[in-house]
């Protein structure tokens, strides 16, 4: 029979959206075909396409790290208790925007925006309640903060250190993506250059003084959000990994000494089978750049790390109980393309931020993928597919030739601060927008199975005006009780390190031990590094 | 014959939120659809608002909000808009905007309120229906 005369279902062509063809059917020579690497090596052994352990789920399933902060530490630490006392093995603490944009409680900018979209912070002593009757050797905390990253990992590892943990051991990490707060989310406070020197301050110390830490989670999840399609987040997100990895070694610090501990956060919304051929690629892609463009020698170096689960663009403002659906198919990819961490999206999150219910919901999704269906069994169980192991292969040449762009356009530092990766991915998302309204592109319950029935009922969080008061005045309360000439002069010696080369990062822990609020320590960084000033460019 | 002043709109993110996709998916919908757009970037306080609208002369003051200020914010502007002398000009705002809200949202002044799934070609409309 003639294509010409196959009905339109077999003869229409399929493009995920990396702009890659699917075929009706792939077989062996598919594989050998598709650019590359053929069939995947094992486990365990480079550049670990099939994941970075032997054993993988096999020995230890996933840590599950909802997303969780809101109000004060107080409220934010009963939250975390009773998602440990429901099967959680990990914290992600969730930041108000005034902590995230480096100000304190009651700076007037603040006003209205204390605790509401996560825990308010301001000293600590809010970590000391926050963190109470949490063991961190058992629960490792991941901090999603960047603007005032610096200043928080100095805060969390001085409240380990308080609590007696010794932190050449602590484990735990920091979202302190800074570059891709550019492109997206936003929460930058200061220029480009000095925000990428105290990213390097941050792997520096840790690299010398709390080695299982890990300082960076190197985002591509919030590139997607913005716009960006999957190969071009990942690829985007290598670029910045290596802006950072630039930036250590360039003070001297061997790639092996601190490669180890970067690890990223990537987006899963979208096909199911280009999702998992993303994160194989981008596992085997990371693994090759440390290896041949860094020299990477230890395996741990070349691991592509990541926490994964999250897709806040997939899901529905319409019939929002099929955001549930959505979200265990998230972990489902997310399980099948051997993510190590998973922090599910919440089925109220168009609409809030998540209810307790909402969060409870999402983690039995992940215990039933390992209870239930099998999903911690074996390792990679859809490698040998010859579907996957050829989309794997061609999602891997489009982040090469991504990023192979960037760099002939003059680098990811650079686009960044021009706006110009902003623009692009701005200029995508409204492409998408457009072709999600006009019924080109499906979204079940937006344009097409749409319903007239009322959605049910949201549990709306609520803000209480009361909480943000209170915070205020515990903040004023630390401010009269410590001991203003300590404060002084390490505000002192944080303005004299910003202003040499010296690494800020034992400054910052002197006066965070001192009591020194985020605030008052962001302030005079800003006095010497300025403010960030967006490019406004559509 | 003189050309009709192209409608102005000064799109402005207020507050710490930096969700900014939908902001600029808009910016992008109304240029497209023949009006002069300034779109202002992120964290916007009312005061630099109501003064960029007023030095813009504004036809349509909009606002984007992600996450949950919208109150407290559209209480502060509203009296800064009003003695800006832009009191009639139309005023609306979109994003993540509870159902409960809504009212108080319009008795604050916003005409137009959009939730998140709204589509572009209606907040096109609504603009050209009211603008004054």
């Amino acid at each position: 029979m003639k294509p010409g005369n196959l009905p339109a279902m077999e003869t229409r062509t399929v493009t995920n959206e990396s702009g890659i063809e699917i075929k009706s059917l792939y077989t062996a020579a598919d594989v050998e075909a598709g650019g590359g690497d053929g069939m995947p090596g094992l486990p365990g052994q480079y550049p670990f396409t099939r994941g970075i352990h032997p054993l993988m789920y096999r020995k230890q399933p996933w840590t599950m790290r909802q997303y969780t902060g809101f109000g004060n530490p107080a409220d934010t630490n009963k939250r975390f208790h009773y998602l440990i006392a429901n099967g959680q093995t990990g914290l992600n603490v969730a930041f108000d925007l005034p902590t995230q944009c480096g100000m304190d409680s009651d700076d007037p900018q603040a006003e209205g925006e204390v605790g509401r979209v996560g825990m308010a912070v301001d000293t600590l002593h809010d970590f000391e309640i926050a963190f109470e009757g949490v063991d961190l050797e058992r629960i490792t905390v991941s901090l999603t903060i960047n603007g005032a990253a610096a200043i928080l990992i100095a805060m969390y590892l001085a409240m380990a250190e308080k609590r007696g943990y010794d932190i050449t051991k602590l484990r735990g990490t920091a979202q302190n993506d800074i570059l891709k707060e550019f492109i997206g989310r936003g929460t930058w406070v200061y220029p480009v250059e000095p925000s990428i020197r105290l990213v390097g301050d941050t792997i520096e110390y840790c690299a010398k003084h709390a080695p299982k830490y890990s300082p960076v989670s190197v985002c591509g999840y919030h590139i997607r959000e913005s716009g960006a399609d999957p190969a071009q987040e990942m690829a985007y997100a290598f670029c910045i990994a290596r802006a950072y990895a630039d930036e250590v070694i360039s003070r001297g610090l061997p790639v092996d000494e601190f490669a180890g501990r970067l690890s990223f956060n990537f987006n899963c919304f979208g096909n199911l089978f280009e999702q998992v051929a993303k994160f194989r690629a981008g596992r085997s892609l990371w693994a090759k750049i440390m290896q041949e463009q860094y020299g990477a020698t230890r395996p741990g170096s070349m691991w592509m790390r990541m926490l994964a689960g999250g897709g806040g663009s997939g899901l529905t403002f319409e019939q929002p109980e099929l955001n549930i659906v959505r979200g265990a198919y998230y972990a489902l990819i997310c399980a099948l393309s051997g993510a190590q961490t998973m922090a599910l999206c919440c089925y109220d999150e168009a609409y809030t931020i998540p209810s307790e219910y909402a969060q409870r919901i999402s983690l039995r999704t992940m215990q039933l993928l390992i209870e239930e269906m099998g999903l911690t069994d074996t390792v990679d169980p859809l490698g040998g597919s010859y579907y996957v192991e050829t989309l794997t292969n061609q999602m891997r040449e489009r982040m090469q030739a991504i990023m192979a762009e960037v760099d002939a356009q003059g680098g990811i530092v650079k686009l960044v601060t021009e706006g110009a990766i902003q623009a692009k991915v701005s200029a995508q998302a409204y492409r998408h927008h457009r072709e999600i309204e006009n019924g080109t592109f499906r979204k079940v319950g937006v344009n097409c199975y749409r319903t007239d029935e009322k959605a049910p009922e949201m549990e709306f969080h609520p803000y209480s005006e009361q909480d943000a008061r209170a915070q205020i005045q515990s903040l004023n309360r630390v401010r009269a009780e410590r001991d203003a000439a300590s404060v002084q002069a390490a505000l002192e010696r944080v303005q004299a390190d910003a202003r040499s080369s010296a690494n800020l990062m034992p400054a910052i822990m002197e006066a965070i031990k001192a009591y020194t609020s985020v605030g008052e320590i962001t302030g005079v960084l800003v006095g010497v590094f300025g403010r960030f000033k967006e490019p406004v460019r559509l | 014959m003189t050309a009709a002043r192209r409608v102005k709109v000064v799109l402005a993110k207020p507050g710490l939120d930096g969700h900014d996709q939908g902001a600029k998916v808009v910016a992008q919908a109304l240029a497209d659809a023949g009006f002069e757009v300034i779109y202002t970037g992120l964290r916007q306080t009312p005061e630099a608002i109501a003064r960029v609208a007023h030095d813009e002369d504004a036809d349509v003051i909009a606002l984007s909000s992600m996450a949950g200020s919208h109150l407290p914010i559209c209480r502060k502007l509203k009296p800064l808009l009003e003695q800006a002398g832009l009191g009639g000009r139309l005023w609306i705002i979109g994003g993540n905007l509870p159902a409960q809200d809504h009212d108080a949202l319009r008795a604050l002044g916003f005409k137009g309120v959009f939730q998140s799934s709204s589509r572009l070609d209606d907040i096109v409309a609504f603009i050209r229906a009211h603008v004054p």
